[in-house]
């Protein structure tokens, strides 16, 4: 084809970037000028508001903040240079943030796929789509409080475990993340099934007419397409989890260090109670029980960078997603 | 696969690519940077590869009174028509007159709407489709669409994806690694890439990606390619390597084509079948359809009078 290709010269050098004239703003509308200038101020504003947060939490953060309270446990004691710092509540964090997302994301998936490839009877998708908004509209101290009634259930004592009176406790690390992966359910859910609409449907016909069945074809075609998507929906389900803290609270006694059962050692670490950042940040607060801020705000830093991780994570998986999801079969550069 | 026409390429396709290169290069020249004709007797004729031969082979599927209704309104009307190997069948007529319908029934994609149903017999080699498998059926009818969709995986998987059977094994990349090349040269996309199987197949070029989709619907052997205005979202460059493509395959299969471009049908096809509002109006060769039409309708459609 290179006889058709004209052929550039060799050494043409690209000219700096120039712009051409455009519009003065002055020509512009009145409302158009407002709109501008509204639009700049909010979104400067916005950036400044974020910024002045993670400024002030950094400078009250980084003050307490050693690399030792990263790695002690915390202990009751009335003198705070003795009360340990905050490994159980890290450990706590990530903990029900991956049972959380190892429950949601395939439960997530399976439903979204089911609805739009399957999608029949019509009315069971109805109630499906109804259930899952209605999970993602219920505060979470309500899904807490239903959490303790039913792992209360003497069925369910194998997930947490009996206290000495012999009730069920209901409380452990399995207790709340099984309820954790609700509140990351209708993310992750919302994110795959509108990934998977996206799909062109000449995408899947194309698989079918390759004498391929539907169930291959979501497997082969549609799964990997979807993965932008899955992961993008699952981090943000981490972030609202990680973020939680009435289900904390309630349901994984947020005791202060995290208690594991007797019995199996990783089994009884889940059967366990414990403490996450969000529970340790609002018991030191003095708007909860403690009054060592100072030991909240070195947390809440940490929280907030395990926080600006994930948004990393996302802004990139996302643009990955821009290349992996081109179904449309047009380039994408 | 067994009946061979003397004075065709051979069965495979395998022509030195050398040649196949060479022939592209000339009618491309011809085609985007001849004045455009005036006639369009003469532009039949500018193909060197049109020359080739309008045999025909034997006859591989047989459509008998096929209708095909949508929520019970009929979108084709009993239309009845044979296709043979080594030919180039062009269905053509204005938006809607259930042409790309009549196409999908040939595979039963149209199956795959809830609101579609059907009557008439179609076979394929005297067997009736719809006694076929599906999946079995779509290897034999494969389909290329109007819009290029590569599956978001590399170019030797888009393939491969074609060549996996249904089962529990799945084959080694070496045992795949023959076929997918045959296939890649015989849709005219190997030399291009050469070496770089693993490139995603979504950083292709348009023209590129719609001979990777012809790749990997012939990958199969298939007796019969439907083809759904393969080229109409290609600029005209790759258009016309599209359609020395599918002269060049028109030996080793049969080819329907449905196209919106009147001139497209001119220059690669054997046959033309005119529908109009859902009836098959008028089926003969491509000379006769469009220098003596019978109809008054096709007439009036090649005349531009409607469409």
């Amino acid at each position: 084809m290179s006889s058709v290709e004209s052929v550039p010269p060799p050494n043409l050098v690209a000219p700096p970037r120039r712009r051409g004239r455009r519009s003065s703003l002055r020509s512009w509308r009145r409302g158009d000028q407002l709109i501008f200038v509204l639009a700049w101020t909010a979104g400067v504003a916005l950036c400044l508001i974020t910024a002045s947060i993670i400024v002030f939490l950094a400078v009250k953060g980084v003050a307490y903040l050693s690399p030792k309270l990263l790695v002690t446990s915390p202990s009751a004691a009335v003198n705070q240079a003795q009360s340990g710092g905050f490994l159980d509540p890290i450990v706590g964090t990530v903990t029900l943030a991956v049972i959380g997302t190892l429950i949601a994301t395939p439960l997530a998936v399976i439903s979204a796929i089911w609805v739009v490839e399957y999608g029949r009877p019509r009315w069971l998708v109805g109630i499906v789509e109804t259930s899952i908004e209605l999970i993602a509209g219920t505060p979470d101290i309500v899904i807490a409080i239903f959490g303790l009634a039913l792992f209360q259930l003497g069925i369910l004592a194998p997930l947490s475990f009996r206290s000495t009176g012999g009730g069920v406790y209901g409380r452990s690390f399995l207790a709340a993340g099984i309820m954790m992966s609700l509140l990351a359910l209708p993310l992750t859910y919302t994110a795959t099934r509108n990934g998977l609409r996206a799909i062109p449907r000449h995408m899947r016909e194309a698989s079918y007419a390759l004498g391929k069945t539907r169930i291959t074809t979501i497997r082969r075609v549609l799964l990997p397409s979807l993965r932008p998507h899955v992961a993008t929906g699952a981090v943000l389900g981490m972030g609202r989890i990680i973020g939680d803290t009435a289900i904390v609270v309630v349901l994984l006694g947020a005791t202060l260090q995290n208690s594991p059962e007797n019995g199996v050692p990783l089994l009884g670490f889940l059967r366990g109670t414990g403490s996450t950042l969000s529970s340790y940040i609002y018991d030191n607060s003095p708007a909860g029980e403690g009054n060592a801020p100072q030991k909240a705000y070195a947390a809440v830093f940490v929280l907030v960078l395990i926080i600006v991780a994930l948004n990393a994570i996302v802004g990139r998986v996302s643009r990955i997603g821009v290349h992996a999801s081109a179904g449309t079969g047009r380039l994408s550069r | 696969m067994s009946t061979r026409i003397e004075g065709l390429p051979s069965p495979c396709g395998l022509a030195p690519s050398g040649e196949v290169r060479q022939n592209d290069t000339m009618s491309i020249n011809q085609l985007v940077f001849a004045p455009p004709a005036t006639d369009a007797a003469p532009l039949m004729n500018t193909n060197p590869l049109r020359a080739v031969s309008p045999l025909t082979g034997p006859e591989r599927m047989r459509i008998s009174e096929i209708s095909v209704f949508y929520d019970g309104v009929p979108a084709v009307r009993q239309a009845s028509l044979a296709i043979h190997q080594g030919e180039v069948l062009a269905l053509i007529g204005p938006s809607g007159c259930g042409k790309t319908t009549l196409l999908r029934t040939l595979n039963r994609l149209t199956e795959l709407t809830p609101t579609a149903s059907h009557s008439g017999q179609i076979t394929l080699d005297g067997e009736d489709i719809h006694e076929l498998e599906d999946t079995k059926l779509r290897t034999r009818v494969s389909m290329v669409f109007q819009q290029p969709n590569p599956f978001p995986m590399s170019i030797f998987d888009n393939v491969a994806f074609a060549l996996r059977e249904q089962s529990r094994r799945r084959p080694r990349r070496r045992e795949l690694e023959p076929l997918v090349k045959q296939a890649l040269q015989r849709a005219g996309l190997y030399e291009e890439i050469r070496g770089d199987l693993d490139r995603s197949a979504l950083r292709l070029s348009g023209g590129q990606q719609q001979r990777l989709c012809i790749a990997r619907a012939i990958a199969t052997n298939p007796e019969i390619l439907l083809m759904d205005e393969p080229c109409s979202a290609l600029d005209p460059r790759s258009t016309a390597v599209i359609e020395d493509l599918i002269l060049q395959l028109r030996s080793e299969l049969a080819i329907v084509i449905v196209t919106h471009n009147l001139q497209q049908a001119r220059r690669i096809a054997d046959r033309v079948a005119f529908m109009y509002l859902g009836d098959l109006v008028e089926l003969g060769d491509a000379g006769q359809l469009f220098e003596a039409p019978r109809e008054e309708r096709t007439r009036e459609y090649i005349a531009g009078a409607f469409g």
